[in-house]
């Protein structure tokens, strides 16, 4: 098969085998090790992932599409996402993806021409207290401003 | 009750460290618990506690430990429901960041009441440093003998695995997280079987919310008659944590007894709405509950007494909203949520969601018609109490609290054509100097 987990991400599929009964709940840990080593969740990622956890190749797929953690096509290097639910909307959410579209020149939905960022809209993360907030990539950045945005974007390599 | 619980180390960041914990009476509970106390006990004394689900249901814990079979040779698990995803809510957070320990403690002691060695945290895929926490406080954890084999000594086994979700609303649904445990699609189950005889795995499962886990090293440190000593009555006990966002003044969590009155926690705790604006509407447990117009405030945050103005304590997030809120666009900010999340099984949930979407776009764009209003009214009615799970309810509730008590407002956009308020979409930061 052409592709393959690193040895680590294997040492870690092993031990999470361990704490389940049944090998195919370890299908969504399995593809959250895909996501970090592939990044995108292609035919061969899944191919590859319904034969390490013992399952139909149509399984991953009906799975995996189900969750919007997933990505099915390639993204930028940075994935901003921006949290536009109800709180985040009140204290100005739709200002902030504004903001980031005119300073990345994208819409939400688009990835940058160099491939660095990707602007997405999501659903509440769950941070609404200090609304408004973003998540890149793992990180969450919490009561943003314009000047911000600015800095975090910027120190971003 | 001035002492807090949950929030106690607010300011400390060594809260997270078992060392930390331990030195406080961390574990104690747990320790007792396992060397003096049946299983039955353990019930016992949390049914006496009074506590209740802190997840949205307020279903009392005790009684739904004691549905698990005792009879059964099948293994029993556990599932902590970290999905946290109810728009308004970040309570389970903080513990999950800050307090590892007294939610692995509660999950312990939960465990041990149903006989069940292999617990799992379900956790929303987004916290990413979360689940890191939590890896590092099980790994702590099995480093002290607090968990893993043979446990203090006593010969009690406990696995306790994190498992991370990936995105969907729907896995905070209790046999939603079950499917996805199982790696499959987060599709809610008929009920009955409730989870408790056959939940994940074909086996006894207990879900039960961060909170309500965190809660039980308290019940078993002080005693059971000490919580229930906590909160207005004998039905409500216990500390809450309190989700304040949207437009007031101070924002964030907030911890009193269950029962905090809803005008002071707004006013007073949370320094009022901000300057020059005026309340409009509170949502106050979550955004699946019933709105309360500002009238309506004057409220005890407890199960019954939300229930009893028709709303719900939910979980506790209540989400603010001054004058120049439009509700039109509120509304359709949620439904398109709700529309987006349903998991597609339910005719009425699918296609009622999405036409709620259509139809308050419409109006929000003033090309709304008089016939929208009781249109609106009845795809929420037909959705409501119609599908496999909660989530199809969740959806109704807020559109048909919205039109009963702001009926005004969306009419006058279908009069005027066009939305009638002097909306605010800057960013607002009351804390950004902080
Ligand atoms: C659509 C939907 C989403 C839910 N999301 C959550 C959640 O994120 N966290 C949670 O603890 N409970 C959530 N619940 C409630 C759970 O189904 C369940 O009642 C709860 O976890 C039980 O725990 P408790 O008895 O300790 O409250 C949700 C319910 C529904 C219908
Ligand atoms: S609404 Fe944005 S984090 Fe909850």
């Amino acid at each position: 098969m052409a592709i393959e987990f690193s040895e680590e991400a294997q040492k870690e599929y092993e031990e999470i085998c361990k704490h389940y009964p049944d090998k195919d709940a370890t299908l969504l840990p399995a593809l959250h090790l895909a996501k970090r080593e592939f990044k995108t969740a292609t035919p061969e990622v899944m191919e590859y992932i319904a034969s390490l956890v013992g399952v139909d190749p149509i399984k991953v797929l009906n799975v995996a599409s189900f969750y919007t953690w997933y990505p099915k096509e390639k993204e930028g290097k940075y994935v901003i996402q921006v949290c536009s639910t109800l709180s985040c909307s009140l204290m100005g959410a739709e200002t902030v993806v504004d903001y980031i579209e005119k300073k990345l020149d994208i819409k939400a939905g688009e990835t940058t021409a160099d491939g660095k960022f990707t602007l997405k809209k999501v659903e509440c993360l769950g941070s609404c207290g200090t609304a408004p907030v973003m998540q890149i990539n793992d990180d969450y950045f919490e009561s943003l401003t314009e000047g911000k945005v600015d800095q975090i974007l910027d120190d971003l390599k | 009750m001035e002492e807090k619980y949950f929030l106690k180390n607010k300011d400390n960041p060594e809260s997270k460290n078992i060392d930390f914990y331990v030195k406080n009476g961390g574990y104690k509970a747990w320790e007792s618990v396992l060397e003096g106390k049946s299983p039955d006990e353990v019930i016992g004394e949390v049914k006496k506690s009074g506590l209740r689900g802190r997840g949205g249901a307020g279903f009392p814990a005790g009684m739904k430990w004691s549905f698990v079979p005792k009879d059964s040779d099948r293994p029993k698990y556990l599932i902590c429901n970290a999905d946290e995803s109810e728009p308004g809510t970040f309570k389970d957070r903080y513990i999950i960041e800050r307090e590892p320990h007294m939610m692995l403690e509660g999950i312990a002691i939960a465990s041990f009441a149903i006989n069940c060695h292999q617990a799992y945290i379900y956790i929303r895929g987004e916290f990413v440093y979360g689940a890191k926490v939590l890896d590092e406080a099980i790994a702590e954890a099995e480093a002290r003998g607090c968990l893993g084999k043979n446990i203090m000594g006593t010969g009690y086994d406990l696995d306790i695995a994190v498992h991370r979700g990936a995105g969907a609303y729907i896995c905070g649904e209790e046999t939603g997280q079950i499917e996805s445990l199982e790696g499959k699609r987060g599709w809610p189950r008929l009920k009955p079987p409730f989870p408790a005889v056959v939940g994940v795995f074909n086996s006894p499962t207990v879900v039960n919310n961060v909170e309500t886990l965190a809660n039980l090293p308290l019940i078993f440190n002080r005693g059971a008659d000490y919580f229930a000593g906590i909160g207005p009555n004998a039905k409500n006990t216990g500390p809450k944590l309190y989700c304040v966002s949207g437009h007031v003044k101070r924002p964030g969590l907030y911890e009193f007894p269950l029962g905090k009155n809803l005008n002071e926690l707004i006013y007073e705790d949370c320094g009022g709405i901000r300057d020059g604006h005026e309340l409009k509407a509170v949502i106050p447990g979550g955004s699946s509950v019933p709105v309360l117009r500002p009238e309506e405030i004057d409220v005890s945050m407890d199960y019954d007494s939300l229930a009893a103005i028709g709303s719900m304590l939910g979980s506790a997030g209540a989400i603010v909203m001054d004058d120049t809120t439009c509700l039109v666009d509120s509304l359709l900010n949620l439904e398109q949520f709700y529309a987006h999340e349903s998991c597609g099984q339910c005719t009425p949930c699918r296609e009622g969601t999405m036409w709620m979407v259509k139809i308050l776009s419409r109006i929000e764009k003033g090309q709304g018609r008089m016939e929208d209003m009781d249109l609106l009214d009845d795809v929420a009615k037909n959705i409501n109490f119609r599908t496999i799970c909660p989530l199809g309810d969740a959806a109704a509730m807020p559109a048909m609290s919205f039109i009963d008590k702001f009926r005004d407002e969306f009419e006058e956009h279908i009069k005027q054509g066009g939305c009638p308020i002097q909306k605010d979409k800057s960013i607002k930061v009351p804390n950004a100097d902080a």
